[in-house]
């Protein structure tokens, strides 16, 4: 007759393993690689077959590249980590925030001709939740005047 | 008084390093003076907090733009009370406001100590006097609000929309007050420590200030997926983004400890565990500001990249290498004074609660730094979304599920064949029948029918104890219904209150499950054109547009498109959304446009629109059938009520403690002891 003690230690056990097996195998499924434009480049050059592996890549919208299909929902931008351009399909709804000089996370595959598909497009913006704190940018104003120092 | 403020914030600094330094050697060298000297010193620097932060609020409600806070989060424009949530809605005002919180919890705590644990005041108030200094010297430094710009804007650069709206002039202040009240079981467990006083008497301060933070947490958790969901029109309200797993991580662990700590009030078990809960509670707490704060991980709704990282990364190791010192050192002071007896028994299932309630925290810490793991072990960055965490979460959360109907109704040590029949075979009926019926009306989705059977099995568990309670006074006191209702919560609030906390989770879970069948369409419509969809749940939806319209209102050019409603042919009335674009006091742009979304709530399901866009005159919708949705916020809701109820202060009024355990829950043995 085992105790309690162990009995429970084996239960707990069993709980931890089929969570710790639950997380290892959805890691593997739906774990994506998240990488700026540079080092997709690098990987694709390495392993052509990585073209197959769903990624996600994080960069920031080219000025004055976005273009949508008229009537339709569908999106064509370039993207770039400074070294690096991408050029970038989505269809879908892009949200608000989504603007020339944003930075994007834009999740799918790279096609064969060098575009990525995307299936999901997020848009960060680094002021989000926050202005950004840059005394420039109040000069910008046109209500600003100068002098004053509290 | 912006002055006043501003001054008040540095001599809170001053304050704080002698309020810690006397409380330390007071406590050292047993010197009453000193540890008088340090409470006093706390409660000057609580009194300069409360000054540093009128000055704040002076500086926003006067519009002192040369203040570069003022400037970046207000503008002249903005209705006043969201003026006044701007004191937490950037950085440097929300590390003063947690500052303050803590200043005021600690005065609190220090000065309402109860005569028997004086031993641990010393370092108790030496701890949580060392945690404020680090938040006031963040401030001071790294994040100082009194920050001034070289000039003076005429007008601020206002508030983001997505934050003007109620929700989120309360959200965070309650997550706040909840992530903040875990510091002071932390510095009493220390101070149990470091003094080796640990006996229950510790723990009677720890679990009342557990449950404040838990129910802070709670109800802050619940206004953050509500805000999430009414404002950021993506028509969810949890995305396991890692803002929002860092709220829900002291959470899962404070949840841990309010039921393992019954455990050891009436076994003695569980001591160690408990100290590590308390302590990870805390850990876990800062170590969710810092990863929200530090930009170290990707998160859609973080704070702005800044200053404050380091800071946060060294305070957090060094508490963390304290603990462990002293966890480790005393050991053998925290040995169990009882074991397991029994699988089938109320302290097992407890036990697995725990197991499980960590485990989802280990999950959600795990998926939420995989990807800097990743980057260290592998080298590329890999990252994990919400499929990793419905996959690991779905299951342990239905495990816990069943355990909350479980664990209140077996026995302790070892429970009879006789007292599980007599507790479980109604509930357990009924349970089945609630399965049996929904899938009889056509529900196939596997987790949904588990979660839903679980559900009814719970929830018919609660309602069985309260019937025995309720019946119980009505025999013996000849009480009415109401009145006995009353009674039987108001003199077992510990227990009644639990009770509704539980029901409050069985409402969540069903609402959760509900979102298995929540459908999108993205349609779209001319002036005057219609569209038919079918919901979920089978009714007929028509809708009509109205066409685009544009108008000005005091601080945004709102595009809006309003469409006519009928279910199953009846009228609904209309349902506008809108697209708005805020602008300063001189019209000038500000932020992105934001999305105003269209909800029409009912019992049975929200319907949700989203203006997407417009293009030629022709609206891009978003309209989704979300089932349940509302019951989120109900079951959040009944969840704080719950917990309110244990909190109200009770025992101690009517009976001097002579011990902790004495005091609890006297009435027991209505309870499922055979």
């Amino acid at each position: 007759m085992t105790s309690a003690r162990t009995k429970f230690l084996i239960g707990g056990a069993l709980v931890l393993g089929t969570a710790g097996y639950l997380m290892a195998t959805s890691i593997k499924e739906t774990g994506t690689y998240y990488l700026t434009p540079t080092e997709l480049a690098t990987k694709l050059d390495a392993d052509p077959g990585f073209r197959n592996t769903g990624v996600k890549i994080g960069a920031r919208v080219v000025p004055g590249s976005i273009q949508r299909e008229p009537g339709g929902k569908e999106y064509a931008f370039r993207v770039t980590d400074g070294a690096r351009v991408v050029p970038v399909v989505y269809r879908g709804i892009a949200p608000d925030t989504f603007t020339d000089g944003v930075d994007v996370v834009v999740e799918g595959r790279m096609a064969t001709d060098g575009t990525f598909h995307a299936t999901t497009l997020l848009a960060k913006c680094a002021s989000r939740y926050e202005n950004a704190p840059d005394a420039e940018k109040y000069k910008q104003t046109p209500g600003y005047k100068a002098g004053a120092k509290a | 008084m912006i002055l006043v403020g501003e001054l008040a914030l540095w001599v809170a600094l001053l304050m704080g390093a002698w309020a810690a330094t006397t409380s330390f050697a007071g406590g050292a060298l047993g010197r009453e003076d000193l540890v008088a000297s340090g409470k006093r010193g706390l409660y000057a620097t609580t009194a300069m907090m409360v000054l540093a932060s009128i000055g704040l609020w002076t500086a926003l409600l006067t519009h002192d733009f040369s203040l570069k806070y003022v400037a970046s989060n207000t503008s002249a424009n903005m209705p006043k009370v969201y003026i006044f949530s701007a004191f937490w809605g950037g950085q440097a005002g929300s590390m003063l406001f947690w500052a303050l919180i803590l200043a005021v919890y600690s005065a609190i705590a220090i000065r309402f100590v109860p005569p028997k644990s004086r031993d641990l005041v010393p370092w108790a108030c030496g701890t949580l006097a060392m945690i404020l200094l680090f938040f006031i010297a963040t401030v001071c430094f790294k994040a100082n609000p009194y920050d001034r710009l070289s000039f003076v804007p005429a007008d601020g650069r206002g508030m983001n929309p997505q934050l003007q709206n109620p929700g989120m002039a309360i959200h965070p202040p309650n997550l706040y007050l909840g992530y903040v009240a875990t510091s002071i079981p932390f510095a009493f467990a220390i101070a149990a420590l470091v003094t080796r006083r640990l006996d229950a008497e510790w723990l009677g301060i720890v679990r009342r200030w557990s449950l404040l933070s838990w129910f802070f947490l709670t109800i802050g958790i619940t206004l953050g997926m509500w805000w999430a969901y009414v404002e950021l029109g993506w028509s969810g309200y949890w995305a396991w983004d890692p803002v929002e797993n860092a709220s829900l991580l002291p959470w899962l662990t404070g949840t841990a400890f309010l039921h393992s700590i019954m455990i050891q009030e009436k076994r003695g078990m569980l001591r160690k565990w408990n100290v590590v809960l308390v302590v990870t509670t805390f850990l876990l707490a800062i170590f969710g500001t810092f990863i929200t704060r530090s930009g170290i991980i990707e998160s859609v709704h973080s704070f702005a990249q800044s200053p404050v990282g380091t800071w946060f990364a060294t305070f957090f190791l060094a508490a963390t290498g304290t603990t462990i010192y002293f966890v480790a050192t005393r050991l053998r002071d925290l040995e169990a004074k009882a074991t397991l007896e029994s699988m089938v028994s109320r302290e097992a299932a407890f036990l697995y609660n725990n197991v499980v309630l960590v485990g989802i925290a280990f999950s959600v810490l795990w998926g939420t730094l995989f990807p800097i793991l990743s980057e260290w072990v592998r080298g590329s960055k890999i990252t994990v979304g919400p499929p990793f965490f419905n996959t690991v979460n779905v299951p342990l959360g239905l495990l816990l599920l069943g355990l909350t109907g479980v664990g209140p109704l077996i026995a302790w040590r070892k429970a009879s064949t006789s007292n599980l029949k007599r507790q479980f075979a109604v509930p357990a009926a009924a349970g089945l029948l609630v399965g049996v019926v929904l899938f009889a009306l056509g529900m196939r989705d596997g987790y949904a029918l588990i979660a839903y059977t679980l559900a009814g099995f719970v929830a018919a568990t609660i309602v069985q104890e309260f019937q025995k309670g309720i019946s119980a006074r009505r025999n013996i006191h000849g009480e009415s219904f109401p009145v006995a209702t009353v009674r039987l919560i108001g003199r077992n609030r510990r227990r009644y209150g639990g009770y509704i906390v539980h029901a409050g989770i069985v409402v969540l879970f069903a609402a959760f499950a509900g979102l298995a069948f929540k459908k999108d369409h993205d349609v779209q419509m001319k002036a005057g054109e219609t569209k038919e969809l079918v919901d979920p749940l089978g009714h007929r939806w028509k809708f009509v547009s109205q066409g685009v319209s544009t108008s000005e209102t005091l601080n945004r050019f709102v595009t809006a498109i309003g469409l006519e409603v009928w279910r199953d042919g009846k009228p609904q009335g209309i349902l506008t959304t809108e697209k708005r674009q805020y602008f300063d006091s001189n019209k000038q742009p500000l932020f992105e446009p934001s999305t105003e979304v269209g909800i029409r709530t009912s019992a049975k399901g929200d319907l949700y629109v989203v203006l997407a866009g417009v293009r030629d005159e022709t609206a891009e919708l978003r309209i989704s059938f979300n089932p349940l949705v509302v019951w989120v916020w109900i079951g959040g809701m009944i969840m704080a009520v719950g917990g309110l109820i244990v909190m109200w202060p009770q025992a101690e009024r009517r009976r001097a403690p002579s011990g902790y355990v004495a005091t609890l829950e006297p009435r027991r043995e209505m309870a499922a002891t055979t």
